[in-house]
């Protein structure tokens, strides 16, 4: 096993299931035999707050904590949220991002902008992204809370370990406890998959993310 | 943070490794120690723990009205010779401290274990303090854990100290500790027979006399448990080839110090009060210089210094917040005279998101009245609620403590100066923060004959710590049926004359604001009990959705002064009024999916732009937002 620690930030807004996509994870980097540690600052999540979670895995972990400028892989379930992270990302790290945009009352209440285009924005600092509408592939397969699993069908294959691992930790929850959303959770995934492999957004530079940690 | 029911943390799993957060690793620590009694109140980043014990079987869980009472009930327990745990969050300890301070005269008799869970950073909370002074004020001993692991074997350490020197144990938590998860190797629960309750006046019964006798045996077992700190495996180095520097670090600290100076000498403090100053002494001997890394306060660095043991600290790093590694790497940097590079990215500006009440809100309807009242200044308190003080309402004056709504109206009445003399006081408080401290408050008004008009929101649970069950909810912590507090009966029996006494739906926005106007007006007390459940519980209701017309909507904003995350603004006009004025129109649309049709929007909308919408998807998320 690779002794590098392995550093992965998921954020999005309260209510978005970050912490329990960040809990699959866990479940799949245990599943092989790492150590991890888990963290999260959502101390108001509930009522619409900003929600980071970090996941560190590796052969022994210490600080739960992701410093600014370390992380491999950001994994933002919101636009702008996910550009209000952007400087945690490591250089060389890689972006997998929901384009979807929720706009909350200080926006919408004309206090504050939202950002133009967060996707171009993070683009512009030379780093990769890949971006896709979740929300929309969810509503496609008829239930948005699928999201959560189009989520981590995308990122499945750029993590440091296969995407059947991921989808099997998937799928042990439902099987637990929601038997009849297992199929329907297994095809959010495989959309979520290929919604990034034909992303029109391809960045042009493969190799990034957490591949460069794993081998 | 709901306590996860993962197979994990449930009784049947046993001798194997879990990934756990700090809490649940707690709580399975106190369940597998045989723990009869394990009481509480919510508060983040504590609330866990209760929730935790109570999915596990055999032993006895409460949600208390407040934390002196949490408290109290584990000194009962404890007198009856059994195993007992208490958990609060920081502010928790100030409400108990008045229970502790004596508790450490008596001692323990059953184990007695209290985690306390310091907000460092203040993700939820209204202050930042350091519960370790309690270790020193009441002169107990403290734990100190840096991960799920070590919080799980302090806990279970905790009860054999607690037992073996009669001394009730402190758990010092942080946020870190709590909401971080890592793996922990669990085991079985062994029953603890309770020893029974032994009569003895001098030993329970806290006269001057008695306590008397007490005070020199609490600083006998202080001087006894300074030799056991020495001792302790949870106090030890770890080599480091780097000599220039040694830290001493307790906590989640001690994590962030050995990830990000790997070669240093560290000293580690898990058994931290009192400390161990002859180890550390050795220690810092070994070192050129010594820096004491500790969240918050410069407690440790200071007791240090007392015995002449010579060390930086609070000179060098914050005495705020967390000391994560992207602070401690270039405050040693610092010291060396060494500058770190530029970091590759600059954070970006993006607006804040500061938390919002839910669509739906029964607060939202009090707030938008409130706000239309002049002349009138509100106390406020501590709950979901408190947002109120926000954008778009500003209809909160004051946030002090939990339950200080009460006696803060009431020194603002007393206090008034000329230029107050018509205004009219408010308090507004929850259901959950009445029953811990505001009744007591509310009884102080009333005798005191004092003008002010109280607002009570109470939706039936503890809604800003996650929705906990409460006296008002009618259910315990299993969710199971228990007496439903009457606050009109209750606020009647406070001394509130019967016809000031009002239950108000505060869905009915011209109800509301009639019952407002009309009590602040009339002298003397009165409360106003507002009775719709919070909409993150299964009271809840949801009811047909609402959208807008658009060609209808004439832009006048009135919705939007609700506050309901659910109406957006989509286009904003300047137009000048016939007046000469300027104003902006704000045309609006609603998000149906999210909708749940409390129909307070309706209300103010001049143009009933606003109809019943046909749904067309159920979006849960969102919902709770
Ligand atoms: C002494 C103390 N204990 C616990 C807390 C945590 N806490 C914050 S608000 C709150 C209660 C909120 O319930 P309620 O008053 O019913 O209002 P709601 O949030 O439901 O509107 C609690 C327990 C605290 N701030 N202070």
């Amino acid at each position: 096993m690779n002794t590098k620690t392995t550093n992965i930030l998921v954020v999005g807004i309260g209510g978005q299931g970050v912490m329990t996509a960040t809990e699959i994870l866990a479940e799949a980097a245990i599943s092989l035999g790492h150590d991890v540690k888990k963290t999260e600052v959502a101390g108001m999540a509930q009522r619409g707050g900003v929600v980071s979670s970090h996941l560190r895995f590796g052969a022994k972990v210490l600080s739960p904590q992701i410093s600014p400028g370390e992380a491999d892989l950001i994994v933002g379930f919101e636009a702008a949220e996910t550009l209000r992270w952007i400087h945690y990302l490591r250089p060389g790290g890689l972006v997998l991002m929901n384009t979807a945009r929720l706009v909350p009352p200080v926006v919408s209440g004309g206090l504050y902008d939202y950002p133009e285009d967060p996707v171009a924005e993070i683009r512009a600092q030379g780093i990769e992204v890949y971006a896709f509408d979740a929300m929309a592939i969810a509503l496609e397969l008829g239930d948005v809370r699928l999201g959560n699993t189009v989520m981590l069908g995308a990122i499945a294959d750029h993590l440091p370990f296969p995407a059947d691992v991921l989808l099997d930790s998937i799928l042990r929850r439902f099987r637990t406890r929601k038997p009849e959303m297992v199929d329907v959770n297994a095809s959010a995934f495989a959309s979520g998959r290929a919604a990034v492999v034909h992303s029109e957004q391809t960045p042009q530079r493969h190799g990034a993310g957490c591949e460069a940690v794993l081998t | 943070m709901a306590a996860t029911p993962a197979a994990a943390t449930q009784a049947t799993a046993a001798s194997s490794r879990a990934l756990l957060s700090g809490n649940e690793a707690i709580s399975r620590a106190v369940w597998e120690s045989g723990v009869a009694v394990a009481a509480g109140y919510p508060g983040t980043p504590a609330t866990e723990m209760l929730e935790t014990l109570a999915t596990f079987p055999d032993l006895y869980v409460e949600w208390s009205v407040n934390e002196k009472v949490s408290l109290e009930v584990a000194i009962g327990a404890s007198m009856a010779g059994s195993r007992s745990f208490c958990a609060m969050k920081h502010v928790g300890m100030n409400v108990a401290s008045d229970a502790l301070m004596t508790l450490t005269l008596t001692g323990a008799n059953g184990g007695l274990v209290i985690a306390v869970a310091d907000d460092v950073g203040l993700s939820s909370s209204q202050n930042e303090q350091d519960s370790r002074y309690w270790g020193r004020f009441a002169h107990l001993p403290v734990f100190e854990p840096s991960d799920s692991q070590e919080a799980y074997q302090m806990a279970k350490a905790a009860y054999l100290l607690s037992e073996e020197y009669q001394v009730p144990v402190l758990l010092r938590l942080t946020t870190r500790i709590c909401h971080v998860k890592g793996m922990v190797n669990i085991g079985e629960r062994v029953p603890h027979e309770a020893a029974g309750f032994a009569k003895n006046a001098r030993r329970w019964v806290m006269v001057p006399g008695h306590a008397k006798e007490r005070l020199p045996l609490m600083f006998e077992r202080e001087q006894t448990l300074r030799s056991v700190s020495e001792e302790s495996p949870f106090n030890f180095v770890t080599e480091g080839s780097d000599s220039r520097i040694g830290f001493v670090a307790s906590g989640p600290v001690w994590m962030h110090v050995r990830e990000t100076f790997p070669d240093a000498p560290l000293f580690k403090l898990g058994f931290s009060c009192p400390v161990p100053l002859e180890k550390i002494r050795a220690f810092a001997a070994t070192v050129d210089r010594l820096l004491v890394v500790e969240e918050t306060e410069p407690l440790v660095e200071m007791e240090l210094k007392a015995a002449g043991i010579a060390c930086l600290g609070k000179d060098v790093l914050p005495k705020i917040g967390e000391l994560a590694p992207e602070i401690l790497r270039p405050a040693v940097a610092r010291l060396f005279g060494e500058t770190l590079p530029e970091p590759a990215l600059k954070p970006a500006k993006v607006f804040p998101r500061p938390p919002t009440m839910c669509v739906a809100c029964p607060h939202l309807g009090v707030y938008y009245t409130l706000a239309q009242l002049k002349n009138v200044t509100v106390a406020g308190d501590i709950g979901c609620y408190t947002l109120g003080a926000g954008h778009p309402w500003n209809a909160l004056d004051s946030t002090i403590s939990m339950g200080a709504s009460m006696g803060v109206a009431l020194g603002l009445d007393k206090g008034r100066g000329a230029s107050d003399r018509d205004r009219k006081i408010v308090a507004v408080i929850g259901d959950s923060t009445f029953m811990h401290m505001g009744m007591q408050g509310l009884l102080d008004i009333t005798y005191n004959r004092g003008n002010v008009t109280v607002l009570l929101l109470d939706n039936r649970t503890v809604g800003m710590t996650g929705g906990q069950d409460n006296p008002a909810s009618g259910r315990d912590i299993h969710g199971l049926g228990s007496p439903r507090v009457d606050f009109a009966k209750l606020c009647e029996a406070l001394g509130v004359a019967p016809e000031r006494i009002r239950k108000v739906d505060p869905y009915q926005l011209p109800v509301l604001f009639k019952a407002l106007r009309e009590e602040t007006k009339i002298p003397g007390p009165s409360v106003i009990i507002t009775d719709r459940p919070c909409v993150l519980i299964d009271d809840y209701e949801s009811l047909k959705p609402y959208t807008v017309i658009s060609d209808k909507c004439t832009g006048c904003g009135n919705c939007v002064d609700i506050g309901c995350p659910a109406i957006h603004v989509n286009r904003r006009e300047k137009v000048v009024k016939p007046s000469g004025k300027e104003v902006e129109l704000q045309f609006v649309d609603i998000e149906t999916a999210a909708c749940t049709g409390c129909g307070l929007c309706l209300q103010p909308c001049a143009p009933d732009a606003i109809v019943a919408a046909v749904p067309v998807h159920t979006i849960n998320f969102v919902k709770k937002l």
